[in-house]
């Protein structure tokens, strides 16, 4: 029996206290931590096949066994969105999948894509017990995957809900994170959802800019299935802002507008040589291959492969940039980045993952310009040396030039991953909206809801540049606020 | 999916279609564009919407057959469909009367320019139209620019039609003989880059709109980006229009070449 309130089965139900007794915690805390079975680097340079296969059943009962169920779990803290992780641990640990997948699903819309893609190791596992012990904590974050790819089959034969009566229209802007989650808790309120999105593919970021080996399209679809089964419609060829208005939207009826927009646009370091051909945004180089099907037979959108590349920047876009870039067949794939290795902003396994398929790093370098052919295209880059100073705003070195210590180094291809600043059609667009200097919009952090009331936002349009489960988290925070804002308007339900 | 309603082939290579879009034809404005995909499988490549009929719910695009992508949309008859069509996208055109107006377009560029024509008319302007082609089949839209502009001068390169000459020489002609407050170009880079060469030297201001290499269309890839007053600039969203003796022709040109077969056949692996 499905239960909505987690303290029905919470910590003191019979089953859980008879798990917890069943081993004692020395003997659980002995248990190693599972490894997650790869694809190996010689194979998976060659392929887009998703490099982390997912825990056998096996390993994730006893990786399920090594959490203590603690009184007071802090992991839960760690979780942007609170997920009752010990709740669907503990479910696995019993054999029972769907109501661990079914725990994961009362606080995350996209649970398979966020055990794939958060940085567990700086969110819930960082706050694990066993991180206090010297011990590598429990893998949360696979164990999430576990349980969701588990049940994925089921989501998608999930019956459809007869005719509803449903309350009024809510418009969603941009199907990433943000939007899906939004929509999802919506249709479960009982709104007539439609989602536009302006690409020809619904997923946002989750299809255009994540790649294949990490996230799979497949998991992707399968989430967009189960609230295609929820009675959210998805309309693509659609930007608000241009196709559609506000004022359009009104006019159809829509009632809200949630914009979940992202972070579109491409930051560049405005340096000599940055507009030459074979120089380009990682949004760019990862649409092309993620979205468009660059290199693959059947797809008419071209792309440069390169020989060698570099991608400027170490956050984890520019480990899915450099990793694609040697599976598009380069020689030699850099990493070039400003600060040491420490202050790289990647995850620590994309970085791991990135040097195990021959990428190299070359830290403490940064471009000052981009040289050509005689055909205009880039044929070598000019990198500045740098060392670490005295700590920034980050709370991370400065790094500084060294004067005078440039070095050149041949390159023909150049992916720029430098950062990304909020899309501004919406913010441009729609009239006494807040938008802070930074190009985002400025919304009530606890009900998203911006200065144009029927106008809620959240993702990256919001925060400038994120992770899917912060994104996550503000879609389902829009979904409470709006609904409880049109239940005390008179257009409400 | 968007249906093709009409098609009417303007030469062996230009082809006009009127496509269903109701959405699109409701906003759209002169000088915006649209990224349309004719299959799946297919390319997103920017077209010019030359003209919007609201009622009928459809909207007019005029595509020259240049590669693998325009040769599968011109190869679509009335009836089949392209599977997508998004926007209207970019800055609409700005329209005011400013006194007499130069409208000059080469190639498939006087499709974009049709409603630009129209609007600087309905303005209040002077509006001559100068059509430029290397031959004179390949002059397209006279008699639809032609009841919106005062005076309509037909250019060929080979004197087929009209005066023989390049479009520089029409607009110089008009320059001679009458005070011009404003000269709007659009057309193939090397002509935009020469028109406004010719305007510069006569300080009369001048605006271009640029059709560059995009992916998405709505800032996301970046790889429509030109220098304009030495800053880089999104023709998707800061465009198409800019003030052309500001923009930097020759990186433009360079740009357009990003997958030519030169740069293509360098940096294909299994050649090496």
């Amino acid at each position: 029996m499905k239960s909505n309130n987690p303290a029905a089965d919470g910590r003191d139900a019979a089953w859980r206290v008879a798990l917890r007794d069943a081993m004692p915690a020395k003997e659980r805390t002995a248990i190693p931590r599972v490894k997650m079975p790869e694809l190996s680097p010689e194979v998976r340079v060659t392929n887009f096949e998703e490099v982390n296969r997912g825990l056998t059943p096996e390993q994730a009962l006893t990786e399920s066994t090594r959490c203590l169920d603690c009184p007071d779990p802090q992991c839960v803290t760690g979780c942007p969105v609170a997920i009752d992780i010990p709740g669907f641990i503990k479910n696995i640990q019993r054999g029972d999948l769907p109501e661990a997948a079914h725990v994961l699903r009362l606080t995350s819309a996209l649970p398979a894509v966020c055990g794939r893609v958060c940085p567990q190791e700086k969110q819930c596992e960082s706050k694990c017990i066993y991180n206090r012990m010297k011990k590598p904590p429990v893998a949360i974050g696979y164990l999430e995957r576990f349980a969701a790819d588990s049940q994925s089959e089921n989501v998608a034969d999930a019956p459809v809900p007869g005719p509803k009566d449903f309350k009024c229209k809510i418009a969603v802007a941009g199907s990433g994170p943000a939007g899906l989650s939004f929509a999802g808790d919506m249709a479960s309120r009982g709104y007539d959802v439609t989602v536009f999105e302006a690409l020809h593919e619904i997923g946002g970021v989750l299809k255009y800019g994540i790649p294949e080996f990490r996230l799979p399209n497949r998991v992707v679809d399968v989430e967009i299935e189960a609230l295609r089964r929820m009675g959210v419609k998805f309309v693509t060829d659609v930007v608000i802002g241009k196709t559609l208005s506000m004022e359009r939207l009104e006019e159809m009826g829509f009632k809200g507008l949630f914009v979940g927009s992202g972070a579109g646009l491409p930051g560049f370091m405005n340096i000599p040589g940055e507009n030459l051909i074979g120089v380009m945004s990682c949004n760019e180089y990862l649409t092309r291959i993620n979205l468009m099907g660059a290199g693959r037979h059947g797809f008419d959108t071209p792309v440069l492969r390169g020989h060698t590349v570099a991608v400027i920047g170490g956050g984890n876009t520019a480990m899915d940039s450099v990793r694609t870039a040697r599976r598009m067949g380069a020689e030699r794939a850099l990493v070039v980045y400003r600060r040491g290795e420490e202050e790289m902003p990647a995850r620590k396994e994309e970085v791991e993952h990135a040097r195990q398929e021959g990428v190299e790093f070359l830290t403490l370098h940064n471009p000052v310009e981009y040289l050509p052919d005689e055909l205009g295209r880039v044929r070598a880059m000019r990198l500045q040396r740098m060392k670490l100073g005295e700590p920034d705003a980050s709370g991370r070195r400065r790094p500084e030039p060294i004067e005078g210590d440039i070095v050149e180094m041949p390159v023909d291809l150049v992916i720029v991953s430098v950062g990304v600043s909020p899309n501004p059609l919406i913010p441009n667009h729609v009239k006494g909206i807040g938008v802070s200097r930074r190009g985002t919009i400025e919304v009530n952090p606890d009900t998203m809801q911006s200065a144009v009331p029927t106008l809620f936002a959240g993702g990256d349009i919001v925060r400038g540049g994120a992770t899917v489960i912060l994104a996550m988290g503000d879609g389902r925070r829009a979904a409470a606020g709006m609904d409880a804002w049109l239940s005390g308007s008179k257009d409400g339900a | 999916m968007f249906k093709i309603l009409e098609k009417e082939r303007f030469s062996e290579h230009v082809v006009k279609f009127v496509v269903e879009a109701p959405m699109i034809a409701f906003s759209r404005r002169p000088g915006h564009f649209v990224i349309v995909r004719a299959c799946e499988g297919g390319e997103r490549i920017p077209l010019t919407i030359a003209d919007a009929d609201v009622e009928r719910g459809t909207i007019t695009l005029v595509i020259q057959e240049v590669g693998v992508s325009t040769a599968k949309i011109c190869a679509l008859e009335p009836g089949d469909s392209l599977i997508d069509v998004v926007g209207p996208l970019g800055q609409a055109t700005h329209i005011e009367k400013v006194g007499t107006v130069v409208c000059c377009g080469g190639g498939v560029g006087v499709a974009p320019l049709l409603p630009i024509v129209k609007a600087m008319k309905q303005a209040g302007n002077r509006v001559v139209t100068v059509l430029a082609a290397r031959t004179r089949e390949l002059i397209i839209l006279e008699e639809q620019v032609a009841p919106w502009s005062d005076e309509v001068i037909i250019m060929t390169d080979d004197g087929s039609y009209g005066r023989k000459g390049l479009v520089t020489a029409g607009v110089e002609e008009v320059i001679n003989r009458e005070k011009v407050d404003l000269v709007v170009t659009i057309g193939p880079a090397v002509m935009m880059k020469f028109v406004s060469k010719l305007t510069a030297g006569y300080g009369i201001p001048t605006m271009c709109s640029l059709n560059t290499i995009m992916v998405d269309g709505t800032g996301m890839c970046g790889a429509c980006r030109v220098t304009v007053d030495g800053r880089t600039r999104f023709v998707c969203i800061d465009g198409p229009e800019f003030d052309a003796h500001k923009v930097d022709f020759d990186e433009m040109l360079m740009r357009l070449r990003s997958y030519d077969k030169s740069i293509m056949e360098d940096d294909d692996h299994e050649k090496q």
